[in-house]
């Protein structure tokens, strides 16, 4: 049923629980994963700020996805890392669309009404807008 | 090869170009206008400015779909000028401050920006936010609750419409509900008219008036090289993130000099020293522009803007400015370096308050990164100027062996020889430096001491382990100073 999973991923723990379950479906159905991680622009900006090059912003963002990257090693399944630059929103949908990914996986922060309010919700504008099915994990 | 690169960066892009050009010029007015009010002149002076500088950095810049203008940083460093000298000496220091520029830019000295600490950076940041908030504060004062009440809608409706719509930039939504309640309600608030005027003409060429002496020059040399300086350090980060942004390269030397182009350009046309911006950048890629154009689209769409609605733009209330520059303050600032302060190192981090510190003392942003550069400077040689010496006795041989470890020089040198221990009942002392490197004649100058005290106790030294640069260096200036009879 899946052949080409997408994980979406912000380096957080709480992704880390997204990808067993993106590992778990991936191992099922015999699918690749791709990870994307999306730089937005307030990052940029961070990240620039606080490190002396661009190899070291490179070497940072590899570090905070390593957790995930571990999860992946672990199992063999055959993935590939893609470091993407934009609103992550958007970025997402347009390149789990434009890749023909089968399924997208996504953890969802959990925040409160109002934070989504003021935050919105990465989780919700990729469900709306991506061609595949979506599993939102909570 | 080169041509096609040329079309690539004005015309591969042309609708987002366009519509990102228009969103910046709209979003780059307000602040021109406000950035001209911290420097104590008419708007007119930031939206030239803002103009010049836009359109001639999209044909001479290094980093295509980046955005400069009048900026906060380079307004703060003028205001002594302006008050003690006038507007005229701004146009010259301004011009001077392109020159400088463009001279950074054709020695190839981009790559000096390397010896600016992070944390200097970070505190360049952090510094130029809070003295664009605190510049906000004389707004304030013998005002109603009227003003601090059209402040907090700006700013509600600044940061809650992009919740519900994105297609227009929330700024200008503000700015004109805020200039539509001042107008209708006729609430008689402070407006952009009351501090100074807006001619709805195009900048005319000029030569600033001013004595061509050696005394102007010494006047206005201080600000142009702060300005300069300053200058370079906001666009070479700006361009960095952009870079970044963007996934792509760009060329700092050519971007030092186009910076510097555009600020003598804008100096014989009536506008105020400026640089890049770094939030007016961000909207620029957020907004889908990449290439020159934007840059272009947004200089002459302010100037057009300013032309047909220059009547309008007074009204705005200094309340929605404020507001403005509220969000720019908050935009500016370096969050995250509050989050990770207590788990830098904590040189760092006094670097980074130190930096911040003088600027809020001195008003002057250049001052607080010299500080900060100069401080991180200090504590680099106070990490690197520890010298470990070990001692092993050889009973049989009667000789004392001394392994160095570190680095040798003038700062680490002072208090070496006091590690040997001249007395000792030996015949014989073999100095180590497998693991030292020698780095000045300071270094050698100690080692030549040391050798000396111990053969005034009649005692034989011998250095071992020299790597082979430290050995060139002994063997040029060694024995100079025993020689000399020191």
């Amino acid at each position: 049923m899946f052949t080409k999973i997408l994980l979406a991923t912000d380096g957080s723990d709480h992704s880390v629980r997204s990808t067993h379950y993106a590992t778990e479906l991936a191992e099922k159905f015999g699918a690749t994963i791709g990870v994307v991680y999306v730089v937005d622009g307030s990052t940029s900006k961070t990240d620039v700020l606080h490190h002396t090059d661009k190899f070291e912003v490179k070497k940072k963002r590899k570090e905070k996805i390593k957790k995930v990257e571990d999860v992946l090693q672990n199992t063999g399944i055959e993935y590939e890392i893609h470091i993407l630059h934009g609103e992550p929103g958007p970025t997402i949908v347009s390149f789990a669309n434009k890749n023909e990914f089968d399924c997208v996986v996504i953890g969802s922060r959990g925040l409160n009404e109002f934070q989504t309010f003021i935050l919105g919700s990465v989780s919700h504008k990729v469900a709306k807008r991506v061609n595949c099915p979506v599993l939102i994990v909570k | 090869m080169n041509l096609e690169k040329i079309q690539q960066e004005w015309f591969g892009n042309v609708r987002n170009d366009v519509l990102a050009g228009i969103v910046v010029a709209l979003a780059l007015i307000p602040e021109a206008i406000a950035f001209s009010i911290i420097a104590g002149v008419d708007p007119m002076v930031g939206l030239y400015a803002s103009f010049c500088i836009a359109v001639v950095i999209a044909f001479v810049g290094g980093r295509p779909g980046m955005i400069s203008g009048a900026t906060g940083a380079m307004a703060l460093l003028m205001i002594t000028l302006v008050a003690d000298h006038g507007l005229q000496y701004l146009f010259a220091a301004t011009i001077l401050t392109g020159i400088i520029q463009i001279l950074f830019g054709v020695f190839k000295l981009a790559s000096v920006i390397k010896f600016v600490p992070r944390s200097v950076m970070v505190g360049f940041v952090n510094a130029l936010a809070i003295m664009i908030f605190t510049s906000q504060l004389q707004h304030f004062s013998g005002e109603s609750w009227v003003m601090y009440a059209l402040v907090a809608l700006t700013l509600a409706i600044i940061y809650i419409l992009p919740r519900f719509t994105k297609a227009v930039p929330s700024t200008l939504v503000a700015i004109i509900v805020v200039t539509a309640i001042a107008i209708f309600g006729n609430i008689g608030v402070r407006t952009v008219g009351d501090l100074g005027s807006l001619t709805q003409q195009l900048p005319l060429f000029l030569i600033p008036d001013i004595p061509l002496t050696w005394e102007t020059l010494m006047i206005i040399f201080p600000y142009s090289l702060a300005l300069a300086i300053v200058g370079l350090l906001e666009s070479l980060l700006t361009a960095n993130i952009v870079d970044d942004m963007t996934d792509t390269e760009s060329n700092k030397n050519k971007e030092s000099r186009g910076q510097g182009i555009a600020n003598v350009v804008t100096g014989f046309f009536g506008g105020m020293a400026g640089c890049a911006m770094i939030g007016q950048s961000v909207i620029n890629v957020k907004s889908g522009g990449r290439g020159r154009l934007s840059a272009l689209v947004s200089g002459i769409f302010l100037m057009f803007l300013i032309i047909v609605l220059g009547n309008v733009v007074v009204q705005i209330p200094m309340a929605a400015l404020a507001g403005v520059m509220i969000m720019v303050s908050i935009g500016t600032f370096d969050w995250s370096s509050i989050r990770t302060l207590h788990k830098l190192p904590k040189t760092d981090a006094a670097v980074m308050v130190t930096t911040v510190a003088i600027v809020v003392i001195t008003h002057d942003l250049s001052k607080g990164v010299l500080a900060g550069v100069l401080l991180s400077a200090i504590f680099f040689a106070a990490k690197i100027s520890k010298v470990k010496v070990t001692e092993e006795l050889l009973f049989k041989e009667q000789k004392k062996v001394y392994r160095v470890e570190g680095q040798l020089f003038f700062a680490s040198v002072s208090d070496f020889p006091n590690n040997f221990n001249y007395q000792d009942s030996v015949k014989e002392v073999e100095i180590d430096l497998t693991r030292a490197h020698l780095w000045d004649d300071s270094a050698i100058g100690a080692l030549d001491k040391i050798e000396m005290k111990f053969e005034q106790n009649g005692i034989m030294v011998e250095y071992s382990g020299l790597n082979e640069s430290s050995k060139q260096l002994k063997n040029r200036i060694g024995g100079l100073s025993k020689a000399s009879g020191h």
